[in-house]
């Protein structure tokens, strides 16, 4: 037990200490959101404004952003497997009596603070967009990117386990996370696009990850709240129920559960 | 005879500079035990039922060829395989049922570098210490003791992509030690490193050895550096194929090469077979026979010696040509340095003659 908490601790201050020291990811984690919202926001506005209900376009995709920005990042914690793997570093911490629980743990974490710092970083951001906050916004927030961020960490890591090379690995993502980002209401709602397309956003899990932060985000916007009404472009809506910000997390988490216990049997695997 | 006891006076001093004399006793405990240790990949039988026992304070040498399975052996002593057959113990916990009390036991310098290049030095060696549960006080102590001592105190500082290929392999020697461990495994430690830091790397292992009192198993395909065990087990297509001190295993060919180049061969030869009942061959005008230390035997040899002998060459027999008796191949086959390889390649005449 306590070799579990030591390595949760000591993986997790090494992955930070790697985001600090490097600088071009530090660059990519923090410049890469900013970008994707200051050029889809420009790009768009003049050609979407309003969509419903005092929600505009940019308003809509701005909570958008920051859910795939934790995402990705998450999922990216998994790439730093295979490159300790490449780098050969991955020996030292397993031959060390660390458990691979601990290791496992310990990366998602570690990925889940860096996708904090992301997002208190684009959330100070919020007044550019027309998005107002309150300090309990933000405060609600905070657990909802940290349970985003291991549930996605755990599918990375899954597949960091397995995977050899950092081109397998950046492949994988692009065949797999990238659309189900793209398909999780991101840039449009979901319960308003083709049935083909409402069915696959229906089923893709990211999809209540991003409905979660939208709602939060969103709750000064909207008259009334947009947690309790049914907003016509907010809150997905599953066998004529639309889901709560607690159905919606409980989603994220019971996936993230699964995900990362089979990164761990898989990284118990490998001895 | 003062003369012949001046040899073996001689022959005892090449020999105390050949073999690493242990500086403590060996104590009788065995602090690693294999039995019938098998492993295999698919079809390929890697390690093959390898038993041997490693005692306490002892530097183990593992001498083989490349894909001879020490890299295999080395990885299931220290839990990173799960061994196919067999059994073994290290510090004397099971390897399979006791692994992270082996873990603890154990430091590991792996053959291709495993450290964080993006982090400085000192900080791969606390990355080690927090990992190992070492306390502060101690950590930071012994993080200073190591660096100083492989002289790496003044660079702890700067990141490890930095450092040239002798360094590294030095602060991955400190990292290995850092927790105390009673065994270091050192899997090739000097793969890849020009002569020079070879010979430095190895001053530093055997002064930290006797320090520490720790158990050495290292692998290795350089004879040189086999040459510093106290024992070596010699293993090949995954089994052992001998196992004993450096010196008895030269000893077990019959003894010394000698080769005298006298004026009449065939007469040399007779006199040899019928005083001292040793079958020479000859070449040329050089006569060359085995003969258990040869230092001793050859002046006394010369001295009754009717034909005219111009010159003597004693020579030792090295690992190469025990391993070569053993498998008919020799470990030299492969160079282990690409450097030496190329050198050979440019210095050959004929390549000269199409570079110019």
């Amino acid at each position: 037990m306590r070799d579990s908490l030591r390595g949760i601790w000591v993986i997790a201050y090494r992955e930070l200490l790697r985001f600090v020291r490097e600088r071009s990811r530090l660059a990519s984690a923090l410049g890469m959101p900013i970008i994707f919202l200051i050029v889809f926001s420009e790009g768009l506005k003049r050609q979407i404004g309003g969509l419903a209900m005092g929600v505009d376009f940019v308003q809509f995709m701005y909570p958008g952003i920051i859910a795939m920005s934790v995402f990705i990042n998450a999922v990216f914690s998994g790439l730093s497997v295979v490159w300790d793997r490449e780098i050969g570093f991955l020996k030292e911490v397993l031959v060390s009596p660390l458990t691979r629980s601990g290791v496992v743990l310990g990366k998602a974490i570690g990925a889940s603070v860096i996708g904090l710092i992301q997002t208190l970083v684009m959330l100070a951001l919020a007044p550019a967009f027309d998005v107002s906050l309150s300090l309990v916004i933000v405060l609600e927030l905070i657990p909802i990117v940290i349970v985003l961020s291991l549930a996605m960490a755990g599918f990375g890591l899954l597949i960091g386990s397995r995977m050899r090379s950092q081109q397998g690995f950046q492949v994988l993502v692009q065949m797999v996370v990238f659309p189900l980002t793209f398909l999780a209401g991101v840039f449009f709602p979901v319960n308003d696009v083709p049935r083909w397309m409402e069915i696959v956003s229906k089923l893709n899990p990211l999809t209540y990850g991003v409905d979660a932060i939208r709602r939060i985000c969103l709750a000064g916007e909207v008259p009334g709240g947009a947690l309790a009404s049914n907003h016509p472009i907010i809150g997905v809506t599953v066998f004529g129920h639309t889901t709560t910000t607690i159905e919606d997390v409980a989603v994220v988490g019971l996936l993230g559960v699964v995900l990362l216990v089979g990164a761990i049997v898989s990284f118990n695997r490998q001895v | 005879m003062p003369l012949a006891a001046q040899a073996g006076e001689d022959a005892a001093k090449r020999c105390e500079a050949v073999s690493y004399e242990p500086k403590t006793p060996l104590s009788p405990a065995s602090v690693i035990t294999a039995t019938g240790l098998a492993r295999n990949f698919g079809r390929t039988r890697a390690v093959r039922g390898v038993s041997f026992d490693v005692a306490e304070g002892e530097v183990f040498g593992f001498l083989g060829p490349n894909g001879a399975g020490k890299t295999t052996t080395i990885s299931m002593l220290c839990t990173l395989l799960a061994p196919s057959a067999g059994e073994a113990t290290v510090a004397g916990y099971d390897i399979i049922g006791r692994r992270k009390d082996v873990r603890r036991s154990i430091g590991l310098v792996f053959q291709d570098p495993t450290l964080d290049e993006y982090l400085s030095a000192i900080q791969n060696l606390r990355f080690h210490a927090y990992a190992y549960g070492m306390p502060k006080r101690i950590r930071d102590e012994r993080i200073h003791e190591l660096m100083t001592l492989m002289e790496l105190w003044d660079r702890r500082n700067s990141a490890v992509h930095d450092f040239s290929g002798g360094m590294k392999r030095r602060l991955e020697i400190a990292r290995g030690l850092l927790h105390h461990p009673r065994i270091l495994f050192l899997d090739e430690p000097t793969l890849g490193l020009d002569p020079q830091t070879r010979h430095r790397i190895w001053e530093y292992v055997l002064d930290l050895q006797q320090r520490e009192t720790l158990t050495i198993f290292l692998t290795t395909h350089y004879m040189d550096e086999a040459e510093n065990c106290d024992r070596i087990a010699i293993i090949d297509e995954g089994e052992l194929v001998a196992l004993d001190r450096p010196e008895v295993l030269k000893d077990s060919l019959g003894g010394d090469v000698v080769a005298l180049r006298v004026e009449d061969g065939k007469a040399a030869i007779a006199e040899l077979l019928a005083r001292h009942g040793i079958t020479a061959g000859l070449e040329g005008d050089v006569v060359s026979f085995n003969v258990p230390q040869a230092e001793e035997f050859v002046p006394e040899l010369i001295r009754g010696f009717s034909s005219k002998v111009l010159s003597v060459t004693i020579k030792r027999p090295t690992l190469d040509d025990v391993f070569l008796s053993l498998t008919g191949r020799s470990i030299r086959d492969e160079s282990p340095d690409p450097n030496q390889q190329l050198r050979r390649f440019v210095s050959t005449p004929g390549m000269r003659a199409q570079t110019r």
